[in-house]
């Protein structure tokens, strides 16, 4: 998911040499998960194996980590299993999208993160679609959940994510005329030194953190 | 894309796509249009600075006559970038940032995110913990549903319920700031439970503001419910039915009134709700009305739970309100001094005069923070307004790698078109008061 960590300091170059770098530390975020998934995961997913015959193909991986199932679908796929878990599987609400940047997942740098919540069956998945940071393109959702209207032009302002077939896919909260998108890794947070009591404050920034 | 041009949404083509610019216009550029219109047709600008919208919320109408033909809505005037500053600060300074969101509702965003911060970590807050958010949050549902209804009263022209509700919503404050030191954006529920116990005396005094609150909750509803006026004014007036609510992602009072009892402390119970006896209220109109009837009920409903809460505080007396792990409980309990929330002077003697170790894991825990587990949740509460969800990622840092809110506010606005379009200028006040968007929160 992201790059090996060195050092117990965030910050590079400053001249800092009161952490030891010498630290690394390997992050490994959940991998995929097999069967059985427990709770209604199995049902879910069996049900949608047998209302979706390209299941297979289309879902890349499942991953069930603390109680939370997630269907990392491909992008070509992802508005026809929309449509099979909203009206077979009665997945009737999709509350929103969440854009990721992963800078390190190279070619996948960019995830939007759909939570579906299913009022019939009170159950709750959730779906992840990866694209590279050079062909920003997902296929907007709009036409399956309405509400994700707004949503989608939140995760384009903030992250660049390029919703094909949105309605009016325009910057939402960010002035029109915006240079760049604001929540990617990519983007510096800013902020300007504060002077207090004689001391000089660095921006967030650039202060010493921890990893 | 068709070929039709927005006069009001000029486009141009980028290298990302087509892009519109939303513009105000020049207003003999207008009238000159409006004299070549065949039809009666007037855009309109409503806010963004507007004594009806709710705080900062720009809406664009298109008029014939008196009749709104469409309705677009503006946002972004409070965006501050809460969700990326929390990503330069430790999971608990977090806290701090996201309580500020929807201003109206500060105990939900603390507890939706430190319930997230709590899954990641695979902890669960100690029960006196619990307790005391559930009684905390739902005063804050009191206190959210009185600007609620006192504001959507005095926007549709009616004083007195709003003199009223702020009073109210006055002693509810009153116990924030006994119980935490700060009247809002508390910062008092943290990851592994809340920042304090609850000072000598509080069940005492709370006991007395919910007996305050019923009676006078009972004077206010006598001065709207069954009003012929406000009836005139509410009734069939904003109407989303459910099949067009679950379509728009509608949650909160808003899907409610189509009759549907969907709440998440029945529904997905979290903090021990499902101990509490309490009633969903719905309401079948679809309507203003409708809303409004369910935010009175609910008042009701949540000084029900809070009574509950108190017998059960009284019994956990001592218990304690933050997890054991030393590691990640802050390293006292804060105290409430004359100058408002801080560390005890037990624990700055401890510290200072006794303990050089204590003084070094006090340091260390409050400069670096605790490491939380990589990986991704996604936790929803029932704030005042609908499911607020929070979405998580961590990289297993002590800083969050994306911190994402599902705003029930952003949510049920987009609902403006469909709740005003073919209804009267005058009736998107309504409107919009009973979706009860806080513009805080829409922005974030």
């Amino acid at each position: 998911m992201s790059d090996d960590q060195r050092g117990s300091f965030g910050i590079h170059g400053t001249g800092d040499t009161s952490g030891y770098g010498g630290l690394v530390r390997n992050q490994v975020s959940p991998g995929s998960t097999e069967r059985p998934f427990g709770g209604y995961f199995d049902q879910v997913a069996d049900d949608l194996e047998r209302a979706y015959p390209d299941f297979a193909d289309a879902i890349e991986r499942i991953v069930v980590d603390r109680g939370e199932l997630t269907l990392h679908i491909k992008r070509e796929r992802l508005v026809e299993v929309a449509l099979i878990l909203r009206d077979r599987l009665k997945f009737e609400n999709c509350l929103g999208v969440s854009g990721v940047h992963y800078p390190a997942d190279t070619n996948r740098e960019l995830h939007a993160v759909y939570p579906l919540l299913s009022m019939t069956n009170n159950q709750r998945i959730r779906l992840e679609v990866s694209v590279a940071d050079s062909d920003p393109h997902i296929p907007s959702l709009v036409e399956v959940w309405a509400g994700n209207n707004w949503n989608e032009r939140e995760t384009f302002d903030m992250f660049g994510i390029i919703f094909d077939g949105h309605p009016g896919l325009t910057r939402i909260l960010m002035p029109d005329d915006w240079q760049g998108h604001p929540q990617r890794k990519d983007y510096a947070l800013g902020g300007i030194p504060v002077e207090y009591k004689g001391a000089t404050v660095p921006p967030p920034s650039e202060r010493r953190s921890y990893k | 894309m068709s070929t039709y041009v927005d006069p009001y949404a000029s486009s141009r083509e980028t290298t990302e796509g087509t892009v519109f610019s939303v513009t105000g216009g020049d207003w003999d550029s207008l009238v000159t249009e409006i004299g070549q219109a065949k039809e009666e047709r007037v855009v309109v600008n409503m806010g963004p600075q507007h004594p009806s919208t709710h705080g900062v919320l720009r809406l664009v109408l298109e008029l014939e006559g008196e009749t709104v033909t469409e309705v677009r809505c503006g946002i972004g005037y409070l965006h501050t970038g809460i969700e990326k500053n929390t990503e330069y600060r430790s999971w608990t300074q977090g806290v701090t940032f996201v309580t500020r969101m929807d201003y109206l509702s500060p105990i939900f965003n603390e507890t939706a995110y430190c319930l997230g911060v709590e899954k990641l970590l695979g902890i669960e807050a100690p029960e006196r913990a619990n307790q005391i958010r559930v009684m905390m949050m739902e005063f804050n549902r009191i206190s959210s549903h009185m600007v609620a209804l006192g504001t959507g009263a005095l926007e549709l022209g009616a004083l007195s319920p709003m003199i009223f509700c702020f009073r109210e919503r006055e002693r509810v404050l009153d116990i924030f700031e006994l119980v935490s030191g700060l009247r809002m954006n508390m910062a008092y529920v943290r990851p592994g439970g809340v920042a304090q116990d609850l000072p000598k005396g509080a069940i005492a005094k709370i006991r007395e503001t919910v007996a305050e609150l019923r009676k006078n909750f009972k004077d206010n509803e006598k001065l709207l419910v069954g009003n012929s006026i406000w009836m005139k004014r509410t009734e069939g007036i904003g109407y989303l039915d459910l099949a067009g609510a679950t379509t728009l992602g509608i949650t909160g009072p808003v899907l409610r009134s189509t009759g549907l009892p969907w709440d998440l402390r029945k529904m997905a119970p979290y903090c021990g709700y499902e101990q509490y006896d309490f009633d969903v209220v719905t309401a079948d109109s679809c309507d203003v009305y409708g809303r409004f009837l369910i935010r009175i009920a609910e008042l009701e409903q949540s000084l029900r739970i809070i009574e509950q809460a108190c017998d059960k505080l009284e019994k956990s007396e001592g218990q304690p309100v933050m997890v054991a792990d030393k590691k990640i409980a802050w390293p006292s309990q804060l105290a409430v001094g004359n100058d408002g929330m801080g560390n005890s002077l037990d624990h700055i003697r401890e510290i200072m005069g006794e303990s050089m170790e204590a003084l070094i894991h006090h340091f260390k825990l409050v400069t670096e923070g605790f490491q939380v587990p990589a990986g991704q949740v996604y936790v929803a509460v029932e704030s005042p307004r609908g499911e607020l969800g929070v979405h998580l990622v961590s990289d297993g840092g002590t800083r969050p790698y994306r911190v994402h809110f599902r705003e029930p506010s952003f949510n049920n606005l987009q609902s403006t078109s469909a709740m005003c379009e073919g209804s009267m200028v005058a009736d998107i006040i309504g409107a919009v008061a009973s979706i009860d968007p806080v513009m805080g929160g829409v922005d974030r």
